[in-house]
Parts: C-alpha cells; sequence; structure tokens
C-alpha cells in the first residue's frame, strides 16, 4: 500500500491524477480461506481490517454482493454520538467514538470526522426530565454529555424557531460535543484499503446464496461465483441478516424496514451541528458540500425494496419546516432508501450462535454507522478468540430468552 | 406507497393503515411446560422473509378494524387481502415460487 501523504497529492497533482494506483485489489476468490466475511459494508470491512491488523488472521475474503458501502454505508446520515443510556451500550458506541478519534490517523485515509456537536431537542418539562437522566448517566459513564437550557440552545443553533408559540416549542437540549458526522464512503474505502494491504481480498459482485454446514459447524459458503470453503464465517449484512440466518435454519428476532433520507440543494454555511428530535421524528446536519442532510423515520411494515413511502418523508418535512422555518424554500435533490435490520430492543446483536465457527453482527437497525470501528472490532476479537469481547458479551443472541435485553429504544429508536 | 384493499371500506392510502407485523402467530397454549427458548421463539423471533410475507394490518383511520394480507416484500406488490381466521389464497406453492424469484 502507497501511504497517502501531502507529498504523494502532490506528486501526482503534477500528472494530472491519472497514475494514483487503486486502493485495493480485485482478486479471483481462492478455494479456502481462514474467516469468510459476508458483507462488505463498513461493519464487515472493518472486521475484516482488525482480524488482520490485531489479531493477524489475514487468510480472510470479505464476500459482498454488489459494491462495497453501497447498502446502509452509503445511505445512511452518518450522525455519531455515543450518549446512549445503559452500561452497555455506553461501553460498545463509546468504545466505537474513541477509535474514531484517531481512525484518520490509523487507516492513512481521511474519514473526515467531525466532531461538530449532536444537540437532541426536548419539547416540554417531561422530555427534559428524560434525556436529563441520559445527561446523568452518560457522565457517570465517562461520556462527555451536558444540558442545554433554551437560550443556549438557540445560541448554540441560531436557525432553530425560536417562536414559543408553536406545537413543539424548542424546551432545552442535550449536547455530546465530541459527537458529529462522518464521511460514509471513506469509511468504507479506507477500511478496505487497509485491509487489502494486510492481505485480505475484497471480492465484489458475489452473492452468499448459501452456507455450507456438516455436523454443526460451518464449512463455507455457496456463492454465484462458486463454493469457497472456510473455517469460520462472520455474517455481517444488516437488513438481509434473516435471510442469511434462514441459510443456516436459525430464526432472528429482526424486522427488515425501509429506512429514508433526503439531502436539500446545496446552500451557504447556516448551521455548524447536528439537531435532532425525538418528538417530531426529525433531525438534520448539514455536509460540506453545503447540502442539508435530512433523515427520516421507517416505514412500519416489512421490505427489502430499498425504498420508502412517500407519508414517512412528508412528515419529516413538516417537522423539518417548523423547527427550521430558514429551510422551508428549499427544493429536496435527493432521496433514496436502505433496509435496516431492526431489533426488538433497539440494540445490536454481535454474537456466536448455534453453529460452530458461525458469528453474526445485525440488529444495528436506525443506527449503527457510528459504531462501525466499535462493531467491526469487537466482532473481530469474537470470530478469532471464538468468545465474546467483554464489550460485546451483553449483545449475545440469548438475551432474547434470558430476558437480558439492553432495551434502548429512548437513545435510539428516533435518534440515528 | 400502497394502495390497499381494506376489506370493509374498499382501496384506501396507506396512510391510513398500520402494519401489525407477521400473521398467524398462534400464542402457545402449553405455556407452563415452555422453555425459555421455546418462549424467545414465540416472543420475539420472526421470518422476516425476503419475498412472500403474511401479515396483519389495521385500518386505523378507517373503519378500524384488524384484516390480513399477503405482500411480496421485494417488490411491495399487493398478492392477497383476506379476513382474520382464514388462510391466505397464496399458497406456499406460490410463496417457495416468490422466495426463488426474490433470491435471483
Ligand atoms: C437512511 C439511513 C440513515 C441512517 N442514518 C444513520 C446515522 O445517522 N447514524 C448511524 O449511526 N446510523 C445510521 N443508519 C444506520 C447505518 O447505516 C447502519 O446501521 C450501518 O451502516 C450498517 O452497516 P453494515 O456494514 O452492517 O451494513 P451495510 O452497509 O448495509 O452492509 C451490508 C452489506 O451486505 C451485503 N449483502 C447482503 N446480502 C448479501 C449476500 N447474500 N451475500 C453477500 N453480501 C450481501 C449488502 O450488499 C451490503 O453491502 C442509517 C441507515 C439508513 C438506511
Ligand atoms: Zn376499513
Amino acid at each position: 500500500m502507497s501511504r497517502y501523504s501531502i507529498f504523494t497529492l502532490a506528486r501526482n497533482a503534477l500528472t494530472n491524477h491519472e497514475n494514483w494506483t487503486e486502493a485495493w485489489r480485485s482478486p479471483e476468490p481462492r478455494p479456502d480461506y481462514d474467516v469468510i466475511i459476508v458483507g462488505g459494508g463498513g461493519h464487515g470491512l472493518a472486521t475484516a481490517y482488525y482480524l488482520a491488523a490485531e489479531h493477524g488472521i489475514t487468510n480472510v475474503a470479505v464476500v459482498e454482493k454488489g459494491w462495497i458501502g453501497g447498502g446502509n454505508t452509503g445511505r445512511n446520515t452518518t450522525i455519531v454520538r455515543s450518549n446512549y443510556l445503559y452500561d452497555a451500550s455506553a461501553g460498545l458506541y463509546e468504545h466505537a467514538l474513541k477509535l474514531w478519534e484517531g481512525l484518520t490517523q490509523e487507516l492513512n485515509f481521511n474519514v473526515m470526522f467531525s466532531q461538530r456537536g449532536v444537540m437532541n431537542l426536548a419539547h416540554d418539562h417531561h422530555e427534559a426530565r428524560d434525556l436529563k437522566r441520559r445527561v446523568n448517566a452518560n457522565r457517570l459513564n465517562g461520556i462527555d454529555s451536558e444540558w442545554l437550557d433554551r437560550q443556549q440552545v438557540l445560541d448554540f443553533c441560531p436557525i432553530l424557531n425560536r417562536d414559543p408559540a408553536i406545537r413543539y416549542p424548542v424546551y432545552g437540549a442535550t449536547l455530546q460535543r465530541r459527537a458529529g458526522t462522518a464521511r460514509h464512503d471513506a469509511v468504507a474505502w479506507g477500511y478496505a484499503r487497509g485491509a487489502d494491504a494486510r492481505g485480505v481480498d475484497i471480492i465484489q459482485n458475489c452473492e452468499v446464496t448459501g452456507l455450507d454446514i456438516q455436523g454443526g459447524r460451518i464449512t463455507g459458503v455457496e456463492t454465484t461465483r462458486g463454493r469457497i470453503g472456510a473455517k469460520k464465517v462472520g455474517v455481517v449484512v444488516a437488513g438481509h441478516a434473516s435471510v442469511l440466518a434462514a441459510m443456516a435454519g436459525l430464526r432472528l428476532p429482526i424486522d427488515s424496514h425501509p429506512l429514508q433520507a433526503l439531502v436539500s440543494e446545496p446552500i451557504k454555511p447556516v448551521m455548524d451541528t447536528v439537531v435532532m428530535s425525538n418528538a417530531v421524528h426529525a433531525y438534520c446536519s448539514q455536509s460540506d458540500k453545503g447540502e442539508m442532510v435530512i433523515g427520516a423515520g421507517i416505514d412500519l411494515y416489512n421490505s427489502y425494496s430499498q425504498r420508502g413511502s412517500f407519508d414517512v418523508i412528508e412528515e419529516t418535512l413538516v417537522a423539518i419546516c417548523e423547527m427550521f422555518p430558514i429551510l422551508s424554500r428549499l427544493s429536496m435533490m435527493r432521496q433514496w432508501g436502505g433496509v435496516v435490520d431492526v431489533c426488538p430492543d433497539a440494540s445490536p446483536i454481535i454474537s456466536k450462535t448455534p453453529i460452530g465457527g458461525l458469528y453474526l453482527n445485525c440488529g444495528w437497525g436506525t443506527g449503527g454507522f457510528k459504531a462501525t470501528p466499535g462493531s467491526g472490532h469487537v466482532f473481530a476479537h469474537t470470530i478469532a478468540r471464538d468468545e465474546p469481547h467483554p464489550i460485546n458479551a451483553p449483545f449475545a443472541l440469548d438475551r432474547f430468552a434470558s430476558g437480558a435485553l439492553v432495551a434502548e429504544h429512548g437513545a435510539a429508536a428516533v435518534a440515528h | 406507497m400502497m394502495l390497499i384493499e381494506c376489506p370493509w371500506c374498499g382501496p384506501r392510502d396507506q396512510s391510513e393503515f398500520r402494519c401489525g407485523g407477521e400473521a398467524h402467530i398462534v400464542r402457545p397454549t402449553d405455556s407452563e411446560g415452555m422453555s425459555d427458548a421455546e418462549w424467545a421463539d414465540y416472543v420475539f423471533m420472526r421470518k422476516n422473509p425476503k419475498g412472500i410475507h403474511h401479515e396483519r394490518w389495521f385500518h386505523a383511520h378507517g373503519c378500524r378494524r384488524w384484516f390480513n394480507m399477503t405482500r411480496d416484500t421485494v417488490s411491495d406488490r399487493i398478492l392477497a387481502v383476506y379476513k382474520v381466521g382464514e388462510t391466505s389464497p397464496v399458497g406456499d406453492g406460490a410463496a417457495a415460487e416468490a422466495g426463488a424469484e426474490a433470491s435471483k
């Protein structure tokens, strides 16, 4: 791997940027690997990267049915934060946030992590009490979190609606200053490049169509490009988790739903933070290009169509226009959907399975982008050692039988 | 956006309805003899198929009655609407066919 630096940039500028070498190879699949990762989203690529970088396991393939990062990784609104309520979640998401803080250096790839702060609005006294409880829980877990009163919120984000007579006036907000946004594609590409440099094969346009299981152990995968043998297989396919699980005869507590987002035409900088509101079900940030990036809610029916209903967008935009009257005349430029894997307790599953050598990472639903580095890191540990890292032990599949759910609906159901 | 044929009210906009998830989940009768794993299967585990899905819908902003629907979760095409207690006219053969189609 050639390192990127100001000097390589200058040198390549002299040749009109026509001589950059490709960031990763596109090899033919080998007949066998030590580990196959199914799903080339951010989580799968991060898993492969940490398997190689931290555990010395380099005979690894990432098998992706489309192009890497083309699933939810490339469709999300890129909010990164760690202000979850329970200790287990705080451990997981804060682990990820700490990795985000050094990721550009670690990968030698600019993931454009921008710690511009994330505000969660409260519109009434009751909501404020609930959010203050979360602030306190965060601080007890060593996560930066503060409470802003109405005036402080309006000072921090001046384009918010100041009218006290609207249906959902600003009452206060939590603020996590270390939270923010990142460049979604760069995360996938950076991990892919780092994994490839350490020997990992990244195989695109290769769909897994079956799992070979013999005597209760995984032995390989069937793909559209033939059978590939493997000692271990990690399944990281987001909205398609139930489809892959069914290939192993397993049922999951997951429903796949459409989740939509949209961006406006670009405008001058008006907002240097992220604002979310659970009550009106909308959130917004401004990209470096100037587009307002707006996230909607899920459609309540199951679907793999990668598109949602218009009424969901309409509801979101009604809320956005009341929260930010300045945006009401903007044209929306693009709108799209992803298929998100929603778990009943709004927490992920990072787990061993009843099948030897088969591991599962899914259930991130509407909010897994922020966890990408941490998820890959602990999942690599789980696969390499055949036991969970202490951080993901609470997120095992058997919690649905034991009852030890990690119910994060307050921190995760609306806010992404 | 789907146009949904309520068995009582006729075709209406999807925004009048709420989806109630997988249909035909039968409450187990031997609840005291069940293991935790069996409970987990009943309470939490779902088919979530890519293809034919039998599901419950509620006409929330209409007659406020529940009914069942069979839908293809890849195309969102509605294949059948039928009343609670009935079985879907879209049989398992069709489901298997559409499943094979969907996995292409
Ligand atoms: C509109 C939207 C907004 C969001 N906003 C946020 C946000 O602001 N903050 C946040 O933290 N999260 C957000 N999320 C959630 C976040 O995008 C996901 O949780 C996260 O990106 C999941 O990453 P992943 O790598 O697990 O999945 P993906 O990126 O979806 O990767 C899974 C990959 O598996 C592949 N695959 C599937 N089946 C097969 C098969 N049979 N064989 C081979 N490959 C297969 C897919 O093609 C896909 O590329 C949002 C999601 C959406 C849709
Ligand atoms: Zn009706």
